[in-house]
């Protein structure tokens, strides 16, 4: 059965090129947009890549600085220097 | 080019967290670790714990004094500006009381006991995720503290707040939900606070409250909510991992963590009840409805989550049927508890106009126009009488979850749920089944609670009257309690606005 795993950000400069990164990405990514802050919704899977974020903003972007625009997730996560993925099994 | 690659992820945080502890010899482990086995869950091997953000120490520095850096400067510009005058109306800031009063020493409370657990687990792993989410808490109490002082400066019932809240009847409620999870083992502690309240159901007290202060103007609170917020991923992680750690270790877990998911779902539940009446009613600009935000964050989510813990035989909550038929009730009921008592509490309520009730019918198309708008008309008639309606007498509370008993039954929204056990020749009162049976299954625990009502007419709360009692709780009289409308608060809120409409006709 398919879940949606989900990822909210605060809506800043410091997040915009991440979630740029993640609709290209994840073509079947959902965005919505509140007050202060974007939710992402993605059928089973989602992933951030380092290299697209980087790309965007024209420097090597580490995974863990998401820790600075995230406000909450929903699934099961798993980060390595490469990418950031959200997943249900 | 350097010989040696630099670490990965992956290993750095198998350096810092494997083969560095030892067995003890001078003491047996049992001595060192005594409340890692009496809750009966059984570990065979720590270090399958693994946090998935792989946070080392050095980065959570690093993340942290950045996120510091950032709060502490738009708290100096807070203050330089003077953004209390930017909020969209000073009823607004009665939430933030709330906020204050009851959310803000559980941030304290649960940096303490993060601590202990950080002390007390056997395994490396799962202690130093308990140790950066201690030193998480006890920062969110700080930048709480610090920029809600801001808003103390001009508006009522927010200087006593860590007195009210150990005395206080309504505080009592989160009070005593941090109390019983502080007092159980440690196991059940992080089943408590990190699965069923931060993975389950904090989304629903910091995200839609978080984004209803951006809403509405209130700058300081979105400031340090998404500050807070941005650590609770790590906690929600840390909730999830732990679950899924005591599943994987050994079956004979399962039904103590099913007993903890039921016990902790409900009571977390009825906590938020409280934070589904400042989103429908303390609101001035509404982002969501409770309902609408308990489809999205528990229907939704919690459905996906429980789905995939099904896979270690774990179901979803009992009770969340109730819970579900009750969405389209509880922030009402709450608001009416509030609305009679408003004379006994630090912070205001008031007559909700007809623009804000075509939004509530709006959300609530089943029940508000039948059930709850003639209510507040009524109390609108009263008021402009000039009898304004407070509730003079005390209500019987849950003796669970501490709340008045205003909650209906799950099949009748006409009816009040009334349920209650017998023990030693007393009965106990509980607002639903759900609170009936955590007490049933721990009766020696909860008997023992702090019912504020019962103090009262025991005399131990400062005296007979409701006035002597109101000043042993440190509120100020005539300020802090009462309807908004005649309140210090309305009066300076008025002139300030009076000055703004004076400078707009100017232009």
């Amino acid at each position: 059965m398919t879940q949606n795993v989900s990822i909210t950000l605060q809506n800043t400069p410091d997040a915009r090129p991440i979630t740029e990164a993640i609709s290209e990405d994840n073509p079947k990514a959902v965005v919505a947009n509140y007050p202060s802050m974007i939710k992402i919704d993605c059928p089973n899977r989602l992933v951030i890549r380092a290299d697209s974020v980087s790309k965007k903003i024209g420097r090597a972007w580490d995974t863990q600085e998401i820790h600075l625009s995230l406000i909450t997730l929903s699934g099961n996560i798993d980060e390595d220097e490469g990418q950031f993925v959200l997943a249900w099994k | 080019m350097p010989a040696t690659k630099k670490l990965g992820l992956k290993q750095k945080y198998a350096l810092m967290t494997r083969g560095l502890d030892w067995e003890t010899t001078y003491q047996p482990m049992e001595k060192v670790f005594p409340y890692d086995q009496f809750e009966g869950i059984k570990v065979k091997n720590w270090d399958a714990w693994e946090d998935p953000f792989r946070l080392t120490m050095d980065a959570y520095w690093k993340i942290q004094a950045e996120k510091e850096r950032k709060l502490y400067a738009v708290i100096d510009s807070i203050s330089q500006n003077n953004a209390q005058l930017g909020i969209t109306d000073a009823r607004y800031i009665n939430a933030v009381k709330i906020f204050i009063q009851g959310v803000t020493p559980l941030e304290y409370q649960a940096h303490r006991h993060f601590a202990h657990v950080a002390r007390h687990l056997r395994g490396v792993g799962p202690r130093i995720a308990a140790q950066m989410q201690s030193l998480d808490e006890l920062r969110h109490a700080q930048t709480q503290i610090h920029t809600i002082s801001h808003y103390n400066k001009f508006f009522d019932g927010m200087h006593d707040w860590q007195h009210m809240h150990d005395r206080v009847w309504y505080l009592s409620v989160p009070k005593s939900f941090f109390d019983d999870a502080v007092t159980a083992g440690p196991f059940e502690f992080l089943t408590a606070i990190s699965f069923s309240f931060e993975y389950v159901l904090t989304n629903l007290l910091f995200v839609p409250f978080m984004s209803g202060a951006a809403y509405n103007g209130d700058l300081a609170t979105v400031t340090f909510g998404f500050s807070a917020q941005s650590d609770e991923s790590r906690h929600m992680t840390l909730g999830l991992e732990v679950v899924k750690f005591i599943l994987e270790q050994d079956e004979a877990n399962l039904p103590i963590v099913q007993r903890w998911i039921d016990k902790w779902f409900w009571r977390g539940y009825r906590l938020l009840s409280l934070v589904g009446m400042m989103m429908d009613y303390m609101l001035p600009k509404k982002v969501m409805s409770w309902a609408e935000a308990w489809e999205m964050y528990y229907e939704e989510q919690g459905g996906a989550l429980f789905a995939d813990l099904g896979r270690y035989g774990i179901r979803p909550p009992k009770h969340e049927d109730v819970a579900r038929k009750e969405k389209d009730r509880i922030s009402h009921e709450v608001w009416a508890i509030f609305y009679n008592y408003t004379h006994a509490a630090a912070f205001h309520t008031w007559d909700i106009d007809d623009e804000h009730m075509r939004w509530l019918s709006e959300k609530y198309p089943k029940t508000f126009d039948q059930l709850y708008r003639p209510r507040l008309l009524m109390w609108r008639d009263m008021a402009r009488a000039g009898k304004r309606f407070y509730n003079n007498a005390l209500p019987q509370l849950c003796n669970l979850c501490q709340i008045p008993m205003a909650f209906t039954e799950p099949d009748d929204p006409t009816t009040i749920c009334f349920r209650s056990s017998e023990l030693g020749g007393d009965r106990y009162h509980f607002c639903s089944d759900g609170c009936k049976e955590i007490f049933d299954q721990e009766p020696e625990k909860f008997v023992q609670s702090w019912l504020p009502v019962h103090q009262i007419f025991q005399g131990n709360c400062g005296g007979a009257s409701v006035e002597d009692v109101l000043k042993w709780y440190h509120l100020n009289l005539g300020a802090d309690n009462l309807d908004y409308a005649g309140s210090p608060e309305q009066k300076m809120w008025d002139q300030w606005m009076a000055g703004r409409h004076v400078a707009q006709a100017a232009e």
